[in-house]
């Protein structure tokens, strides 16, 4: 889901890149204001994390690959503002130093894996897992499916702004500037690689890591300590 | 305790050549050449940006190590290593940066 650079028109670029200024810094205030210091070598756990599980690329039966990417992980644990700190910078640091997903297309990688995903993930999962015991069965259901339903909004997003290039971006003979393929067959190619395949990965990656975290250290796993998340 | 999530990540990072086994291209992240291929052309844009910017580990290999699966797998495992190690600093860094302080734990 790494759109490269050339894909995107610069246009959709500096859109993207335009609505991430304010969440950066929105992400930034809210951890200074709540985030306890304790929870840094989490956090940096956590982008780590996010950045080597985005390695592990899960062949599709159509042809391609797909993979999880842990954003929604780090937003149930240490919530969603830390989540869009921790996966933008595994982002950058794979767009800059392995060429995996473009410099320039850093805002819109960022905009689907490190803001749509983590927020629709935590939402999700809030929703399901209301109430739910710590280490319980519903809540890593509520983390399953948190993880399968966020990665497909996330894979959607990316179809979407692949498939508006050839509407919005031709060659005065119509052949088309940057990504090549239109709404008709980005989105259900992300969409079939992310509902069969892709989504299963994130959503079981996200319940077993949340049920060795509530193993390990229950009180970053509970469900109702406000320390540092929240929205 | 957070000695065993640092065993977990160490793990990934040996085991992370898993991840090469599919060697298919992700939808929508094809090299010009795969372009070339499949459409019979490279877009402008396309053909234009990559040369925008150069990895010094173009999909996560190591170019001193050479060729082969060894070199491959060992560039991978040597990338995940590089890249763990700066996505830890920088986040550190960055929540320096930001002065975060103790709190008081909030409980609902």
């Amino acid at each position: 889901m790494h759109i490269p650079d050339g894909y995107l028109s610069p246009s959709t670029c500096a859109t993207l890149a335009g609505v991430m200024l304010p969440v950066w810094y929105r992400a930034s205030a809210f951890l200074k204001k709540n985030m306890d210091i304790s929870r840094v070598p989490f956090m940096a756990m956590g982008a780590v994390f996010a950045f080597l599980i985005m390695m592990f690329n899960v062949p599709i039966p159509s042809g391609t690959t797909a993979h999880a990417t842990g954003a929604v992980l780090i937003a149930i644990v240490l919530g969603p503002w830390a989540a869009v700190v921790a996966v933008s910078i595994a982002l950058l640091i794979q767009a800059l130093l392995f060429g995996d997903g473009g410099v320039f297309a850093f805002g819109a990688n960022a905009f689907n894996m490190a803001f749509l995903m983590p927020f629709v993930g935590y939402y999700t999962y809030k929703g399901i897992s209301h109430k739910a015991t710590t280490g319980s069965f519903r809540q890593l259901i509520a983390a399953g499916i948190a993880g399968y339903v966020a990665i497909n909004i996330a894979a959607l997003a990316a179809g979407i702004e692949f498939g508006i290039q050839p509407m919005l971006f031709t060659t005065a003979d119509g052949t088309p500037l940057y990504c090549p393929y239109g709404l008709d067959v980005a989105i259900p190619a992300m969409a079939l690689a992310h509902l069969t395949v892709g989504g299963f990965v994130e959503g079981i990656v996200t319940a077993l890591a949340l049920k060795f975290i509530a193993v390990q250290s229950p009180e970053l796993a509970a469900i109702n300590t406000a320390c540092s998340k929240g929205a | 305790m957070v000695k065993r999530y640092w065993y977990v990540l160490v793990a990934m990072i040996v085991l992370s050549p898993l991840g090469i086994l599919a060697k298919d291209t992700a939808w929508g992240e094809w090299a010009t050449d795969e372009l070339k291929s499949t459409l019979g052309y490279v877009p402008q844009g396309i053909e234009q940006a990559s040369d925008w910017w150069h990895a010094i580990f173009p999909d996560y290999s190591i170019p001193f190590l050479g060729e082969g699966r060894l070199a491959e797998h060992g560039g991978y495992i040597l990338s995940a290593m590089i890249g763990s190690a700066v996505i830890y600093g920088i986040t550190l860094a960055l929540t320096k940066v930001l002065g975060l302080s103790h709190k008081a734990v909030r409980r609902q």
